[in-house]
């Protein structure tokens, strides 16, 4: 397999018209077969990330490189090359399921007898084959989303990309797609995908990158990002008045907080050991004339580390 | 080709990088135009009726109808010089609309909110390539309506049509007209929304047919001289005049004019809709 990344970019970087500055200077490696994540909310970057990688936005400044091939100096070639799943529905709603990936094993190259063979052979994988002969329009959010993912990786890429795949689907449904995402994980096939959901990306990514405002703001594993946030535990206090202050008060009173920050009107404290800190902060906080509202304690999230870096939340 | 997988196992575990085929730029554009060729015959349904009725419509009321009731149409030349005036006209009109039907609408659908078209640029070609296959499709489906559209034009007519067919013009020039209606098929499609496709119709499809020399033909316009230089900027005008050329022994415009404007404005519009169309698919 080779330890040389499947994809790089070099400085890759966005400036929309209008001057939207939507990726600056970004650089990622991409390993062979791994999941790796682009983390961040909304208008990130993160679909115009995997644009520039996939022959679809074309970049300001910068390079992008997949298997070798660098996308906007032969986007043909790139485009065997890659495998897309995009955050629309782009199934071809003139033709019924089967057709979609018959037709797209065609494009690629496939004969005849191929394309009907590895599209029932797809069909079956992502549990779509009593539903072979129905119009795609016909299909649950869950199911064109599986469809798409079958069509993406039937021509085998070497990379797999994946925009939002679970946006807007039931709990159920993104589930199943997690299990495919892992089948094909396990096969090998190496996928990038994007998402604003911290529990998917902390579920299956093996690394992530957490995006904002067009710029990396960490890059790790899921663990080593929550390791960063140097704390084993996350109080959050919800209390009215100055919060800032109840962060300084907190923090020169417990001798194991690691950080304190004020985000949405809420105050998240980092601390190394749980141990009996929930009545001193209680006690600490009324002395000093706060009024707690509700206090929550948690192992440290993607949320946490997210709220750490931005001082906002992942979600709007 | 030949490293496919063997479907009774399936890709062996690990094998996600070896590629499916290798797919050639010819190959790949052979199967776009298949994709193309099945959605037609799934909706034969749709396209039989919208490609007969309008000439059924327009042969039969002016050709069969006005004669028989004694209404005269076509003026000094009298009813039969009118179907003979017409055969071209339908035919034309059937190819230029053909070339928007088939080309223009599902276009402007795949860039409109569906997004379609961004799975179908993936395809492993160079955009450009993406957009002539368009082109050839939709050309394909002028010329399928044009012969659909012959039969009713000829036989439809209470009086004789004249045919006299000067066969070298007509198997160049069908295939120039199809490619040039195509090709402004595809520029339409590039330049409109879903929101202003009535527009399409109602204020350039509508008029093209009634100034494009259906109903009668270029020459017969010398009696209005502002209008017989108005109607050149038509593209219409030149594909019926051909068709005029090519079936009938009716006047028609030198045919070096036909040909060289169908052959510069198919080049012209071209190059102007593969670069919208690149625009519109690339951000
Ligand atoms: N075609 C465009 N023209 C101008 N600005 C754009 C365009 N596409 C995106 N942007 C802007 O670029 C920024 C990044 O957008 P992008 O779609 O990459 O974000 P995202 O992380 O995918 O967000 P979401 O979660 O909403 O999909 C946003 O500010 C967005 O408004
Ligand atoms: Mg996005």
């Amino acid at each position: 397999m080779g330890d040389a990344p499947v994809a790089v970019t070099e400085h890759l970087t966005k400036v929309y018209p209008g001057g939207v500055r939507a990726v600056d200077d970004l650089n990622l490696e991409i390993r062979r077969g791994e999941i790796f994540g682009l983390l961040g909310p909304n208008g990130a970057g993160k679909s115009t990330t995997a644009g520039m990688l996939t022959t679809r936005v074309r970049p300001t400044e910068g390079r992008a490189v997949v298997g070798g091939v660098d996308v906007w100096e032969d986007p043909a070639r790139a485009k065997r090359l890659i495998g897309v799943v995009p955050q629309s529905n782009t199934l071809d709603r003139a033709l019924d399921v089967r057709e979609n990936l018959y037709f797209h094993g065609r494009f690629f190259g496939m004969r005849a007898r191929t394309a009907r063979a590895e599209a029932d052979l797809l069909l079956e994988r992502f549990r779509l084959s009593d539903r072979a002969t129905a119009p795609v329009m016909a299909l649950s959010g869950g199911m064109a989303q599986r469809l798409m993912a079958a069509r993406a990786v039937m021509h085998r890429p070497q990379v797999l990309f994946l925009d939002e795949p679970t946006a807007g689907l039931d709990p159920q449904s993104r589930i199943a797609l997690w299990e495919i995402l892992r089948e094909l994980h396990t096969d090998g096939q190496t996928i990038v995908l994007t998402t604003h959901y911290m529990e998917e990306a902390d579920e299956l990514c093996d690394r992530l990158a957490i995006i904002d405002h067009g710029v990396v703001m960490a890059l790790d594993t899921p663990e080593g990002l929550k390791r960063s946030v140097g704390a084993d535990t996350v109080v959050t206090v919800t209390a009215d008045g100055d919060l800032d202050r109840l962060g300084q008060v907190l923090t020169d009173r417990l001798g194991t907080a690691t950080s304190a920050v004020v985000a949405v009107g809420k105050l998240q404290l980092g601390v190394r050991s749980a141990d009996g800190v929930l009545p001193t902060v209680l006690s600490t906080a009324e002395d000093h004339g706060f009024t707690v509202r509700d206090l929550s304690v948690d192992v440290p999230s993607l949320e946490d580390v997210f709220i750490q870096l931005t001082g906002r939340e992942l979600r709007d | 080709m030949t490293t496919t997988v063997d479907p009774a196992t399936g890709p062996p575990p690990g094998a996600r990088t070896a590629p499916a085929a290798n797919p050639t730029l010819v190959g790949t554009f052979v199967a776009l135009l298949l994709r193309d060729l099945t959605v037609l015959r799934k909706n034969l349904r749709e396209f039989l009726p919208r490609t007969i009725l309008q000439p059924l419509l327009l042969v039969f009321v002016f050709t069969y109808v006005f004669p028989k009731i004694g209404q005269s149409v076509g003026g000094a030349q009298g009813s039969a010089a009118f179907s003979t005036l017409l055969v071209a006209g339908v035919i034309g009109t059937a190819i230029l609309f053909q070339g928007i039907q088939s080309v223009a609408l599902p276009l402007v659908q795949e860039f409109g909110y569906t997004r379609e078209i961004e799975d179908r640029v993936l395809a492993p070609l160079p955009i450009e390539l993406v957009a002539i296959e368009k082109i050839v499709a939709g050309a394909l489906q002028c010329l399928i309506s044009a012969l659909i559209v012959f039969p009713i034009a000829r036989f439809v007519p209470a009086t004789p049509v004249d045919l006299r067919i000067t066969w070298w013009v007509l198997l160049t020039l069908a295939p120039l007209a199809c490619v040039f209606s195509a090709t402004i098929g595809l520029l339409f499609g590039t330049v409109f929304q879903p929101r202003t496709v009535p527009l399409l119709f109602g204020v350039i499809v509508v008029p093209m047919t009634f100034l494009g020399c259906v109903y009668y033909s270029w020459q017969s316009l010398e009696p209005i001289p502002w209008l017989q230089y108005a109607v050149l900027l038509n593209p219409l005008v030149y594909i019926c005049e051909g068709f005029r050329a090519a079936l009938t022994p009716v006047d028609h415009m030198p045919l070096t004019v036909i040909y060289g404007v169908i052959v510069a404005g198919t080049m012209a519009a071209g190059t102007v809709a593969i670069r919208f169309f690149q625009r519109r698919v690339i951000t």
